[in-house]
């Protein structure tokens, strides 16, 4: 349905041009849901706007690649076409609920003013169907919300209401960015689990973007993991977490705290900091921080390479390697007592 | 036993609301709403929640931050009294606090070493203070030419790492911490939690770590708090928190953590909890959590649980009358819809 081939995406700044994205290609089918999953800085956000070209203009330049969705290519249509897709074939969901609602207007003539934009309704009509899209997001006594302004909701109903509006135009597309960052993770919970019952009823796809890996394993089919605006893991949610061959994934996945991780165990952090878009270092984009780097890092750029089937990495290292590197590693942790320590020794 | 560092006795902390013309307090906001605590030397609490539930007002008025309405907090057996300058200078320098955001924390026109040697110099211990700054630098992981660079330079764990190194300059007893590590990246995230853990561990500190995040207390806390409307309402230790814990929102809160595990995740089954947090403003009689309750009766309306210890563990407090395991309340809620 969806297919991004090969996608530069460069932002034009003071201290120079900005590689946010850079020789990206996916592709999303119907009712599936894809998961982007990246640290702040990694282009996730500045890709999914790519999309519906949300992205600053004219700061933001495509010089390369095509975004074919349903047969046309959306970098070459015009403005006004373009306007017909967004909100109605593509819809988008921000992580700010508050300021993505506008404070002044009532939340019922908000989702009014979307659906009228995107079909032709007579008001009556559109209003009888803002309380239809109210009430499938969860939204009580529906009739009554309509007349509310955005400030008299809480968070997780303001994220509901704009899951409304998204939906208002009946999508074939939803890209969510980073949708329930800004909430709890009870209200998380209920968000995500709404989003899995619209997509079911609408049968939409659903691009999801997040920090949170917990967030993707529990919603995703697909993922792709973004870093320094390059796809460096691209497979489906199994194949990222449990059969990754990517040194930026695998440390990743490490560094997380988790629920059922032992008290005071010592966190494999990833040293350094990303790298700089403006002068990304030579050679592959993770290799100074990458604890399995060797010279030839410094030299190769990987591209995407075939692991199995609807699984690849970008990186120079075959399976067999990363398994030695991993083993390596793990044991030089150990000696060094990294791993765990007592503090009632200390 | 010993004397606990900290102790908060029924702490109540509420802000009026104003309104009409002349101004007139109309009701109260009860951000915390009777919190008890003990901190033990060289321990860490954490303490959890969602937003809104006073943690982060807890946390002010430990440092000295907010005055509480009732309520006390002795520190090493004495009173915090938050109206004595003289009293608030020297508790100031035993207990010290590290903010959420490293990007509005820090004083944007001062460099890095200035803003580390501000306490130093509010103290009067000036004697030696690049040294003694360039020292703290060096504990926190920042080098010694960051000396002279402005808060803009650095990335966010940077800038986090001389928010503690600032805290830890005047040598205090106890750091409050609040949510240090929810605005930065995983990997940045475990590094500054690596950083905490060696701090506490070679200057032996006590901390109240904050955060909305269960699996980073996980890693990092002692003993486990959680709030709720102003409110305790579970309190233990970390193996049994996390695997026994009893209070029916722990359980909810707790199942409603996504885990970075796929298949796992499409094997449990959530408990997941309607509607929202109700106001600060009107809290619900009785339990404050009946209203989201799934398990609540008639008693939860109209009577207040206090804070009790469960299977006479006076290390495991529960604040309900009808305390189970998570297992009991998935159990009960299949027959429930199922039937």
């Amino acid at each position: 349905m969806l297919e991004v081939k090969n996608l530069k995406v460069q932002i034009d700044t003071a201290e120079g041009i900005v590689q946010a994205v850079d020789r990206v290609s996916f592709r999303v089918e119907a009712g599936q849901t894809l998961g982007i999953v990246g640290e702040s800085g990694s282009g996730k956000s500045v890709l999914a706007h790519s999309i519906i070209q949300l992205n600053p203009k004219p700061a933001t330049i495509y010089p390369e690649g095509e975004i074919i969705f349903e047969g046309k290519n959306l970098l070459e249509l015009r403005e006004k076409a373009l306007r017909k897709i967004r909100g109605n074939e593509i819809a988008m969901v921000f992580q700010d609920p508050m300021s993505s609602l506008n404070p002044v207007f009532k939340i019922g003539s908000q989702l009014i003013e979307a659906i009228i934009t995107n079909q032709k309704m007579s008001k009556k009509q559109a209003k009888a169907r803002a309380i239809e899209l109210l009430r499938d997001v969860g939204i009580p006594d529906p009739k009554r919300r309509m007349q509310d302004y955005p400030h008299q909701l809480s968070g997780g109903m303001r994220q509901r209401v704009l899951i409304a509006i998204a939906l208002a135009g009946n999508p074939k597309l939803l890209i969510a960015d980073e949708p329930t960052t800004a909430l709890d993770v009870t209200i998380q919970a209920q968000i995500l689990e709404l989003l899995r019952k619209v997509q079911k009823k609408y049968k939409m796809a659903i691009i999801l973007i997040s920090h949170d890996l917990g967030v993707i394993s529990q919603i995703a089919d697909n993922v792709l993991v973004m870093y320094s605006g390059r796809i460096v893991e691209d497979g489906s949610v199994n194949d990222i977490f449990y059969r990754t061959t990517m040194p930026y994934t695998w440390s990743l996945l490490r560094s997380l705290p988790r629920l059922d991780g032992q008290r005071h165990e010592r966190l494999i952090n990833i040293e350094g900091q990303p790298p700089n878009l403006i002068s990304p270092p030579k050679g592959c984009n993770f290799h100074p921080r990458c604890p399995f780097a060797t010279d030839k890092c410094l030299k190769i750029d990987p591209e995407l390479t075939y692991r199995s089937k609807g699984h690849s990495a970008a990186c120079i290292l075959s399976e067999q390697e990363f398994m030695d590197g991993k083993e390596r590693i793990e044991a030089t942790e150990k000696e060094r007592g990294a791993l765990t320590y007592d503090r009632t020794t200390a | 036993m010993t004397e606990p560092l900290l102790e908060i006795r029924d702490l109540k902390i509420h802000f009026p609301i104003k309104s009409g013309v002349l101004q007139k307090t109309t009701n109260h906001v009860k951000a915390v709403n009777g919190v008890n605590l003990s901190v033990n030397k060289g321990e860490t609490i954490g303490i959890v929640g969602e937003s809104g539930c006073g943690k982060s007002t807890l946390a002010r008025s430990i440092v000295g931050l907010l005055k509480p309405t009732s309520g006390e907090i002795l520190f090493e057996g004495e009173r915090i009294q938050h109206d004595h300058q003289k009293g608030m200078h020297k508790i100031r320098r035993d207990i010290q606090m590290v903010f959420q955001d490293p990007f509005t924390s820090l004083n944007p026109r001062m460099k890095a070493g200035d803003i580390i040697a501000a306490p130093l110099k509010a103290y009067k211990m000036t004697e030696n203070l690049q040294g003694r700054v360039k020292e703290l630098m060096d504990r926190v992981g920042l080098k010694a030419e960051d000396y002279d660079k402005l808060p803009h330079q650095f990335s966010g764990g940077q800038r986090q790492r001389i928010g503690i190194a600032r805290a830890l300059s005047l040598n205090p007893k106890l750091i409050v911490l609040d949510e240090p590590v929810s605005a930065l990246d995983v990997s940045i995230q475990a590094q500054v939690i690596n950083l905490l853990e060696d701090l506490q561990k070679e200057l032996g500190l006590t901390y109240i770590f904050i955060a909305h995040d269960l699996s980073v207390i996980k890693h990092i806390a002692d003993k486990v708090a959680v709030m709720y409307l102003g409110k305790v309402m579970e309190f233990a230790g970390n193996e049994t928190f996390y695997k026994d814990s009893r209070h029916p929102y722990t359980n909810a809160l707790l199942s409603a953590v996504p885990l970075p595990d796929p298949e796992k995740e499409r094997r449990r089954k959530q408990i997941v909890l309607s509607g929202e947090l109700p106001s600060p403003s009107h809290p619900p009689a009785g339990c404050v959590f009946h209203t989201r309750c799934p398990f609540a009766q008639e008693a939860c309306k109209l009577e207040i649980p206090s804070l009790k210890a469960v299977d006479d563990n006076a290390d495991h407090l529960v604040s309900c009358f009808f305390p189970m395991s998570a297992e009991e309340q998935l159990a009960k809620l299949s027959q429930t819809t199922s039937g």
